[in-house]
């Protein structure tokens, strides 16, 4: 798989950020022709992980990159935050399961909504999210 | 502060949101449309999301709060309008939204919260649909 482009990292502050996310998501995501339905997928996607961030990370940075393995092109986003981490990734990937206010399918959701997913991360090490959507 | 307008449509509220919205913007909508329901004596809200291009767990959590909060103060929430795209995605995403009563468009919701009404009014024991 080879990068063919890179957005300037944006950061996550607020929730207006997780707005402008979303915005540059489509953007990308249109650019490599993903059909209506895969980049709604792919917005909600990023939009749910950008939240999580914010709500659990203390804000971090997102990139937007355009990938290419063999023909096919892809959109690929990582989501970094410092926060506190995740002691148990296994149970945040269940649905309904939260240690904030909200519904508990950020993540969970967000991997049934790309096709690629993957997530590191340990108690105090912060976490980064990759999810990959392909054409 | 933005806001988003709503609208009295007989005994209905019309609410339209076109912006993608942050959460200050959410919340003032929850507290605009409480205070109306009851200042208007509306018996029903209708959300038009026609204009959103995604509905994240944020969003989904906004619309079933205002539906639990007006069913309290007597009035049905009916969200309307939502893009294909979306539902395909929220119901991906996990969220189908069981307490919040959908209609392919305007009209079709106030039909909704019509028949509910004449129902009502036609038969006072059978209120509690």
């Amino acid at each position: 798989m080879e990068t063919l482009t890179t957005e300037r990292p944006m950061r996550v502050d607020n929730s207006e950020d997780v707005v402008r996310v979303r915005q540059e998501v489509r953007k990308r995501a249109a650019e490599i022709g993903l059909s209506l339905v895969d980049q709604t997928k792919i917005v909600t996607a990023a939009s749910e992980l950008a939240r999580n961030m914010l709500d659990y990370g203390g804000g971090g940075i997102v990139t937007i990159e355009i990938v290419r393995n063999l023909s096919r092109r892809g959109v690929r986003l990582a989501f970094i935050d410092e926060g506190p981490g995740i002691a148990d990734i296994d149970r945040a990937l269940e649905d309904g399961v939260t240690t904030g206010g909200g519904l508990g399918l950020g993540l969970g959701g967000a991997k049934r909504l790309s096709n690629e997913f993957v997530i590191e991360s340990a108690a105090g090490r912060g976490t980064k999210v990759v999810i990959t959507r392909w054409k | 502060m933005d806001r988003i307008p709503i609208l009295k449509l007989g005994y209905a509220l019309l609410v339209t949101i076109q912006v993608d919205m942050h959460d200050r913007l959410a919340l003032a909508l929850e507290e605009d449309l409480t205070a109306k329901i009851v200042s208007a004596g509306a018996r029903g809200v209708l959300i038009d999301i026609s204009g959103l291009e995604i509905v994240d767990s944020f969003i989904g959590r906004m619309l079933d709060n205002i539906a639990a909060v007006s069913r309290m103060l007597d009035a049905d929430t009916v969200v309307v309008g939502m893009r294909p795209a979306v539902a395909i995605t929220l119901v991906e995403l996990g969220l189908s939204l069981t307490g919040v009563k959908t209609a392919l468009n305007v009209e079709r919701g106030m039909q909704l919260i019509h028949g509910r009404l004449i129902g009502v009014e036609a038969d006072d024991g059978d209120a509690d649909d």
